[in-house]
């Protein structure tokens, strides 16, 4: 970029950021919102505040990196720790957009175990630290009486004369065309393999097909809750988490199917030039410490990325009788088969598969 | 007369001596400068928020220094290399010296991420050769290769070419379904991947049925607005600016409550039996629905330049012409109608191009047929963080705007409209 946008867009930044930059704050952490954020506030934010005396402000913003891209490139950073996907992670590192995280500032398991064997697999980066495990799968509203049976499977999802009806799915080629492929009789362990040939890419689009005139597409995760409550549509795919609150906090009598489930990582960042940089790795280091992880989970279903933290997660915070163990994305029952989001395979291939997905779906 | 004469050759002077037309020009110079000075601030801050940005983000539309600024050395040799023949070991050698310093600085992601809009599926290519960078020996071709047989595939050599280039019409071609090629020039896009020129047809066409319907809508409404006694006109003109003043956001989700299938139209349809309750009408995540709601949102922009052109003709005019033996219908076509043309031009341009621009009711309502070219700009923006290709469809949209602005100025004249 040339020095003349750059400072165009330092311009434009500092003018947008005058009123972020007006609140006081020791540290501001950004993440998604909703019954998420909340879990994170009461499990990372209040028992960091009480140990440290300083003072968090929590942003809500909605992914994606583009606003830590701008406030990077315009040398004017308010955000000091993001809540990202992995795949946003591996892109927003690779620009060099994020602080390295030295992982021995992480701190080990209450038994001893060193942070980097205690993190599950694949949960620690050069510039990211994971929190927890979320995952995609698809719910319906049982209290609807409809004659069919249960759902089951993913291929259930696709079938449309056994369970007629509307469907909500997110509006993006990523986790859809997996769905699709494992409706198709793909096995999980071969899902991207086939999805990186023209033959798989169309034959995801044929399975997607089958149900075109029947999807309702959701963009923001608290919308798939809400179009089942509406009645809108008889399943829609979802975020676990969120299907969970709908259920167990507003008393809605959702059921998840978990079969073909696609979890992913969230994970902590620091944007390049934090002003608060040694604040935002001490409260990295922190929130992700066993105990804090095995406290979120009492919040929200999502799973905690520590090993050592498993064992500690107790029973959802209003009610003594929901075991959290037993709706987290990894716990036995749930984790037969799952899939791992691939975020080099959507690195590669989300631009055309974005304008493969939009061309579809225009025509 | 020989007086007058006399005085002329002689100039006027002021107390001071000066000249009188002297002192006038720096009267009126002194009164210029304190009339702009008063405009100053605003013409700094149109520019500074507004013209310069615009201008910027254009500029990025057609220059991209993303792959030549971090991959300088291989840059070079690309210039030179006529993008035909098998790229040969000094192109490699250059390759795996901007790889190593690339992987150093943390900006391989940025060359990489350019290319992969080029040629998809090359991303990790560059990201995972770099790794490996360091472990590199000559020769280079040789050990590259072997590192990734993909480089063997000299279209990502013609895709780094392209990318290598500042100035590229790249964009450009991307966002009229194009792609921009070494050996070929311009071609199209594969089909399967063609979207834009038909968003680009599909927002005029959703833009111009808004408009018409706004037309439809709000001409009888500016009407009554313009002829009820005031104290009936008045609670109109509230029930009008009320709406304009709720949030833009209320009035969707709104929308969503009373057309959605278990709303409130669908219900009382299903009540008196126009259709059954397993056969309730799409109203709203798609294209229907996009319109009903982008033609509420818009209706006041419509209605207020229309009234404040029909408060101005006198109703003398229809009188007169009713007097003179024309049927009311012909008084109003022939006298009424064509002194709101002014009005109707300026609510229409005004509808149409908010109208294009449009974005938050057509991700909220639109599904799937009812989104709009700035719905992916603003995705392009966001999401893929491909700002060069952002701009190149919000430039096309810019001139599409920009051609129509031209056109109504040739077929009905700029002078003739009346924004209030």
């Amino acid at each position: 970029m040339s020095g003349l946008t750059k400072k165009i867009i330092a311009i434009a930044g500092a003018s947008a950021f005058v009123s972020g930059a007006a609140m006081a704050a020791d540290l501001t952490v950004v993440s998604w919102g909703g019954a998420y954020t909340k879990s994170q506030v009461e499990a990372y934010h209040k028992p960091w505040m009480a140990k440290t005396g300083k003072a968090i402000v929590s942003e809500d913003y909605g992914g994606g990196i583009a606003e830590i891209k701008a406030q990077v490139e315009s040398g004017n950073v308010t955000w000091d720790v993001v809540d990202v996907e992995l795949s946003d992670a591996i892109r927003a590192c690779d620009e060099g957009l994020l602080e390295p995280i030295d992982h021995s500032i992480l701190p080990p398991a209450p038994d001893g175990t060193p942070a980097t064997e205690d993190f599950l697999p694949g949960t620690l980066h050069d510039c990211a630290v994971a929190n927890i495990v979320w995952s995609s799968v698809y719910a319906y509203d049982s209290s609807k009486t409809r004659n069919w049976n249960k759902p089951t499977t993913m291929a259930d999802f696709f079938n449309t004369k056994a369970f007629p009806g509307k469907r909500g799915m997110r509006k993006s080629p990523k986790v859809t065309m997996e769905f699709a492929l494992i409706a198709d009789g793909v096995p999980v362990s071969e899902v991207y393999d086939v999805l990186g040939t023209e033959e798989g890419v169309a034959r995801a689009f044929a399975k997607l097909d089958t149900i075109k005139d029947d999807v309702v597409w959701w963009e923001a995760g608290a919308q798939p809750p809400q179009l089942l409550a509406d009645g809108e549509v008889v399943f829609s795919t979802a975020w676990n988490g969120r299907v969970f609150n709908a259920k167990n906090a507003e008393g809605q009598s959702f059921e998840m199917v978990w079969d073909g489930q696609i979890y992913d990582l969230d994970l902590w960042v620091i944007p390049k030039g934090s002003k608060n940089k040694e604040a935002a790795l001490d409260f990295v280091a922190f929130s992700t410490a066993t105990e804090q992880l095995a406290a979120q989970a009492s919040w929200i279903s999502y799973g905690p990325a520590r090993a050592s933290s498993e064992a500690r997660i107790g029973t959802f915070h209003s009610d003594d009788s929901i075991k959290m163990a037993d709706h987290m994305p990894t716990a036995a029952a749930n984790f037969k088969n799952a899939l791992q989001n691939d975020f080099e395979f959507w690195a590669d291939n989300a631009d055309q598969l974005n304008e493969r997905f939009n061309a579809w779906l225009s025509k | 007369m020989a007086d007058s004469q006399t005085a002329s050759l002689e100039p006027i002077t002021a107390a001071d001596g000066t000249p009188l037309k002297k002192k006038l020009a720096q009267a009126l110079f002194r009164s210029r400068v304190r009339a702009v000075s008063l405009v100053v601030p605003l013409f700094a801050f149109v520019m500074a928020s507004f013209v310069i940005p615009i201008l910027a983000l254009m500029w990025q539309g057609v220059y991209n220094d993303r792959f030549s600024s971090h991959m300088p050395n291989l840059t070079e040799r690309l210039t030179m290399w006529d993008g035909l023949t098998e790229p040969n070991e000094k192109m490699y050698e250059a390759l795996v010296a901007d790889l190593k310093t690339a992987r150093a600085d943390r900006t391989i992601g940025r060359a990489a991420t350019r290319v992969n809009q080029e040629f998809p599926g090359t991303r990790s290519l560059f990201t995972s050769t770099a790794r490996k960078a360091k472990k590199l020996k000559p020769p280079f071709k040789e050990s590259v290769i072997k590192a990734n047989k993909k480089w063997n595939n000299i279209e990502v050599w013609q895709a780094m070419k392209i990318t290598s280039q500042d100035l590229t019409p790249g964009f450009y071609a991307t966002a009229l379904d194009g792609r921009y090629t070494v050996d070929q020039g311009f071609v199209r896009q594969d089909e399967n991947r063609q979207i834009y020129v038909k968003l680009f047809w599909r927002t005029m066409l959703i833009s111009a049925t808004v408009m018409g319907l706004c037309l439809l809508l709000g001409y009888p409404v500016a009407y009554l607005l313009a002829t009820l006694p005031l104290r009936a006109s008045n609670l109109l003109m509230i029930m009008v600016l009320l709406p304009f003043w709720t949030s833009l956001l209320v009035r969707t989700t709104a929308w969503i409550a009373i057309l959605q299938s278990q709303g409130v139209i669908n219900d009382l349809m299903v009540f008196v039996g126009i259709t059954a309750d397993d056969a309730r009408f799409s109203l709203i995540y798609n294209m229907t629905g996009t319109i009903i709601a982008m033609t509420h949102i818009l209706l006041p922009f419509m209605i207020l330049p229309l009234y404040s052109v029909m408060k101005t003709i006198p109703p003398s005019y229809m009188r007169a012409a009713r007097s003179l033996g024309a049927t009311p219908t012909m008084a109003f076509i022939k006298v009424y109608m064509p002194q709101t043309i002014p009005g109707i031009g300026a609510g229409g341009l005004l509808v149409f191009i908010l109208a294009i621009g449009y974005y938050i009711t057509p991700a909220l309502v639109g599904g799937q047929d009812g989104q709009l070219i700035s719905n992916m700009i603003a995705y392009h923006m966001q999401k893929s963080l491909n700002w060069s290709l952002a701009a190149a469809l919000g430039g096309i949209l810019l001139a599409g705007v920009l051609v129509l602005y031209w056109a109504y100025d040739k077929v009905i004249g700029i002078d003739n409209m009346k924004l209030g």
